[in-house]
């Protein structure tokens, strides 16, 4: 009896162990690809990431250049959608965790946001397409810039959300009783004090789009001189990627690494900043 | 008749009761000028903030309406055959969306046999089996997964992953899965790198940041007590993630699951690079296939014509309507966790 009872004891720990172990394989695994991938970038990126990469245009094949056209059109443009999603997303937030308590309103957009969060950037880029681009006739950086403000107002809206949420209502109470009205009380108070965590969403937001190649492909197309006319065409960092890495030149490839590199290092800067130095106290997903 | 005598109770009382009658009073006071201005600015930023709430809610219908005028011509020219049609012939002006749409389900499908198991390992190794210390520093590293370009897994999946794959990988699978009876033939072709198996198994590595991260949230609102609860009784460390804390949270896991599906159907760039771009149906997975985002970042731009363009954007209408499903159910889900959540706390 008291043998059967040990087997089954023993049956149940090597369950457990085995178990155990495999999640500790998959930790590993998904590190191993993340350790992967960014050694892959730095072995083939660093080498060709020289001073010509800042200072020279995109090169036509065969030739030598830099990659300054793309790293100013993506600057222009993700910088213009964050100026068009910011403020959009923060009033947007503003009206989900302050006035959101009641209607049909605030929990329809709410959900529609956190949809839209996760929708595919490439069904972004038709719409805009359709929007911006069709309806003019020609390709713009400010279609680009549009599609990625909407990529932008999701996040923004959420973390502005939650963030205004974690301010306690007592802090709103004492400002509404100093006589205060609402809107004074938001943004006096409730910002203010929610700030750090805004800033974090913006963070993210921006860090996203930094790295979005298909709500451009298009909207802003591609340009390979050298312009900073909004209403034309213009070149991004993330669809040169595409197009030299595609292609069958080396001096393009090798490009395409260096290109690369920088977009990760960018991105995933401005990720570690958002999580460490204005430590969110809630995770987004 | 209730409808009318109810009213025709109601409306004295609420005259009566009427709040602006109220505020007339009090506005009688010297504070009469300052109050009313506050009050119309407190209507103004509530105007102004309700205006963009409902701004982001009509982006959604503004992207349905426009998608679906757009796809109009395909669907007067093919009708509901588009769907189920395998042709894509822009000389001869046919279209078909069966290819992509078979593409984009069968990627997202592998990418879900690989990532789940995966993301609940990872989930359980953070919340049961790390120590405090390392929870952080493993919880960044997994999100960085998520903050590395799209574009980049596409890079390196073509350049240094189905390079690999193709030598390594695909010989093995071809010699053993490939002579199993019946499934054999979906594991076998030639040992190209790229195709619909390396297009999931990248998407795998992208979804599980999504998903472990919400199965990790979920796991850690199980009551500390209930697990205790289990250990007293003797249970081990894998009984208690599988009889308590699994049953416990399997709605938020399940939507999860269906968050990173949404990731996985909609993902474009990485998916670009690896799947091969061929309009071909084909059984084995090892061959290149096509996926509606990969179909559209590749020949959008390059589209001539009314009808291809239109077609091109009817699969992008049936991309957003089939993710928006997905996710709206994850969404729901979720929320149903959090609600019950809310309750007994």
């Amino acid at each position: 009896m008291s043998q059967l009872n040990n087997k089954r004891y023993l049956k149940r720990k090597i369950i457990n162990n085995v178990t155990l172990s495999i999640s500790l394989l998959t930790v590993l695994f998904a590190l191993t690809f993340l350790v992967w991938i960014l050694w892959t970038l730095f072995s083939q990126g660093l080498s060709h990431l020289g001073l010509d990469v800042f200072t020279k245009m995109t090169p036509p094949p065969g030739s030598s250049g830099g990659l300054l056209n793309a790293i100013v059109g993506s600057l222009y443009m993700v910088l213009i959608a964050t100026f068009i999603g910011t403020p959009i997303g923060v009033l947007a937030g503003t009206y989900l965790a302050e006035y959101g308590k009641s209607g049909w309103l605030a929990p329809t957009t709410r959900f529609i946001n956190d949809i839209l969060l996760s929708a595919p950037s490439i069904v972004i880029g038709l719409f805009v397409y359709e929007v911006a681009v069709n309806s003019v006739g020609h390709f713009s950086g400010w279609a680009g810039a549009l599609a990625l403000s909407l990529i932008v107002i999701p996040v923004v809206v959420r973390t502005t959300e939650n963030m205004m949420q974690l301010v306690p209502s007592t802090l709103r109470e004492a400002a509404a009783a100093l006589g205060a009205p609402y809107w004074k009380v938001i943004v006096n108070v409730v910002y203010r004090s929610a700030r750090t965590g805004i800033m974090t969403g913006l963070l993210l937001a921006v860090a996203r789009i930094s790295g979005e190649t298909a709500p451009l492909l298009f909207t802003a197309l591609n340009n390979q001189f050298w312009s900073a006319d909004m209403s034309k065409p213009i070149a991004s960092l993330a669809v040169v990627i595409f197009q030299f890495a595609m292609s069958p030149y080396e001096d393009w490839q090798h490009l395409a690494w260096a290109g690369a590199l920088l977009i990760t290092l960018f991105v995933l800067t401005l990720n570690i900043l958002a999580r460490t130095i204005f430590r969110p106290s809630q995770s987004q997903n | 008749m209730t409808n009318a005598g109810g009213e025709a109770y109601l409306s004295p009382a609420s005259l009566l009761n009427e709040p602006t009658i109220i505020r007339e009073s009090t506005s009688m006071s010297s504070i009469m000028q300052s109050k009313n201005m506050g009050a119309r600015l407190d209507k103004l930023f509530r105007g102004t903030t309700m205006f963009f709430a409902f701004l982001v809610f009509i982006l959604l219908l503004g992207i349905i309406v426009t998608l679906f005028v757009g796809s109009l011509p395909a669907l007067k020219a093919f009708g509901p055959a588009f769907f189920t049609s395998d042709a894509w012939n822009p000389v001869e002006i046919q279209f078909g969306g069966l290819v992509p749409i078979y593409g984009t389900f069968i990627t997202a499908l592998i990418a879900m046999v690989i990532g789940i198991p995966v993301s609940f390992g990872i989930a359980i190794f953070i919340t049961e089996l790390s120590p405090t210390w390392l929870k952080r520093p493993i919880g960044i590293a997994i999100e960085l997964l998520a903050g590395i370009p799209s574009i980049i897994y596409g890079m390196w999946g073509l350049f240094v992953f189905a390079p690999l794959f193709a030598d390594h990988v695909q010989p093995w699978i071809n010699d053993n899965l490939g002579a199993l009876p019946v499934i054999g033939q979906v594991f076998q072709g030639p040992p190209m790198g790229i195709g619909m198996l390396t297009a999931g198994f990248i998407l795998a590595i992208m979804v599980i940041p999504f998903t472990s991260s919400v199965m990790r949230d979920v796991f850690e609102i199980v009551p500390t007590m209930l697990k205790e609860s289990a250990y007293g009784l003797g249970a081990t460390t894998w009984e208690v993630v599988w009889n308590v804390v699994l049953p416990y949270t399997k709605t938020g896991v399940v939507g999860g699951i269906m968050l990173g599906l949404g990731r996985a159907l909609g993902e474009t760039m990485a998916v670009t690079f690896v799947i091969g771009n061929a309009h071909e149906l084909s059984a084995s997975l090892m061959m290149p296939g096509n996926t509606i985002s990969s179909a559209l970042a590749n020949e959008f731009t390059e589209a001539v014509g009314d009808i291809y363009t239109s077609s091109l954007i009817t699969l992008g209408l049936t991309l957003f309507v089939i993710t928006f499903v997905v996710l709206a159910i994850a969404k729901l889900l979720l929320i149903r966790l959090s609600m019950r959540e809310g309750k007994q706390s």
